[in-house]
């Protein structure tokens, strides 16, 4: 439907005036409006032009999410801002994994199915290599998103100590589990059908991943962390757009992974300390060689 | 759609959000930081097709409460993004008297 993709196309543009406008004072306000612009859009689209069977819930789901962020925004003292939108990630992680449960537990609804005849010849529908790849990567860095800001919500917010806690060894574990994410992301689109245990693997070893990532981090340079995660949650969103062939997450989905990217970037910088490490993780403190 | 298209897509979408936000205020990154999460709760539409899709009741209980989280961002999102910049409003005459930079209180975390 070329209509969907054109509405996406100007949601899409809505989130650029919205990003360039909160880059100075004078259109923030704007800017911000022109985020709430193309989120409607964005929504209203995907609700008028698929075959909801279930409006009334989704109604429900809106209202209940939408009146619990509402009053905690109004709520919230201004100096808890920083924890707030950390908060706010992990939920934004958590949804990415569960988008990417929803499809891998029902795939003929997303279109990612594909024929595969096993050795003795009979053919079955499997979910696709590629989507396979997607799903893994939208849930694995949802996964990330989700507990790395759940320990940066904990350390702004006092629930945790801010100390850096270096564990022994930390590079090599946080490497090993990387590769670890990797090479199973790969089993897991070579073998049919997509086993459950290698996706769940995936998501456990991602959620540890993302604990390691930011347990080492001083609470002083959270804010960096938070932007970072920040970047993380929008590669997730543009992960599951690939998976279910939806340019208005794709497009937006890159755009918040790179302006996230670049804007801990430009922080790093204001703040005199290295990029590398902060995706790394060990960032703000001294390297003990471990 | 095929993969080389959205792949398309996705690549000049990188290069506009790497130029977009360069030359940002400091007193605005928390903002900024803040607007970029909610526009991030696009994930809500994964979650819309997930609910609305008939076929799966794990998918689309999933979906629902990923459409649940996801609303908690757009709304709570924008509204925080709206707070600190009305507060970065009022601090813009003292501003201009001063003819110095001044940060907002909402701004550098």
């Amino acid at each position: 439907n070329p209509w969907v993709a054109l509405a996406y196309l100007v949601a899409g543009v809505c989130f650029i005036l919205a990003l360039r406008g909160l880059s100075s004072p004078a259109t923030s306000r704007a800017g911000n409006r022109y985020g709430m612009i193309g989120m409607t859009i964005a929504v209203v689209t995907t609700l008028i032009t698929h075959d909801i069977a279930s409006l009334p819930e989704i109604g429900i789901a809106i209202a209940i999410g939408g009146t619990i962020g509402f009053v905690i925004a109004r709520k919230i003292a201004m100096t808890a801002m920083p924890q707030l939108v950390a908060a706010f990630h992990s939920l934004v992680g958590l949804a990415a994994v569960l988008v990417a449960g929803a499809a891998y537990a029902n795939p003929g609804a997303f279109g990612i199915l594909v024929s595969h005849i096993d050795p003795t010849g009979l053919e079955t529908l499997v979910i696709s290599p590629v989507s396979r790849i997607e799903m893994a990567l939208g849930a694995a860095i949802g996964a990330i998103t989700f507990s790395g800001s759940v320990i940066a919500f904990l350390k702004l917010n006092g629930n945790m100590s801010g100390a850096p806690i270096m564990l022994p060894m930390r590079h090599v574990i946080n490497l090993g589990t990387l590769v670890a994410i990797i090479v199973l992301t790969a089993l897991f689109a070579m073998t049919d059908p997509a086993p459950e245990w290698m996706f769940g693997t995936i998501l456990v070893l991602a959620f540890v991943i993302g604990f390691l990532l930011i347990i080492p981090i001083g609470g002083a340079d959270m804010p960096v962390v938070v932007s970072m995660l920040n970047s993380y949650s929008g590669w997730a969103a543009a992960a599951m757009g690939f998976t279910l062939h939806n340019t208005a997450m794709i497009i937006t989905g890159a755009l918040v992974g790179a302006s996230g990217a670049i804007l801990s970037y430009i922080m790093c910088r204001a703040m005199n300390r290295s990029f590398i490490s902060v995706i790394a993780g060990g960032f703000g403190a001294e390297d003990t060689g471990g | 759609m095929d993969f080389i298209a959205i792949l398309s897509i996705f690549v000049l979408a990188c290069f506009v959000g790497y130029y977009v936000v360069w030359s940002v205020t400091p007193a605005l990154h928390t903002p900024l930081m803040a607007v970029t999460n909610a526009i991030s709760s696009v994930i809500i539409v994964g979650a819309l097709i997930a609910a609305a899709e008939a076929g799966s009741e794990t998918a689309k209980w999933l979906g629902l409460l990923g459409v649940v989280l996801a609303s908690v961002n757009i709304f709570g999102g924008f509204a925080v993004t709206e707070r600190m910049l009305a507060m970065y409003k009022k601090k813009e005459p003292a501003k201009k008297q001063l003819g110095a930079p001044r940060k907002a209180e909402g701004g550098e975390a």
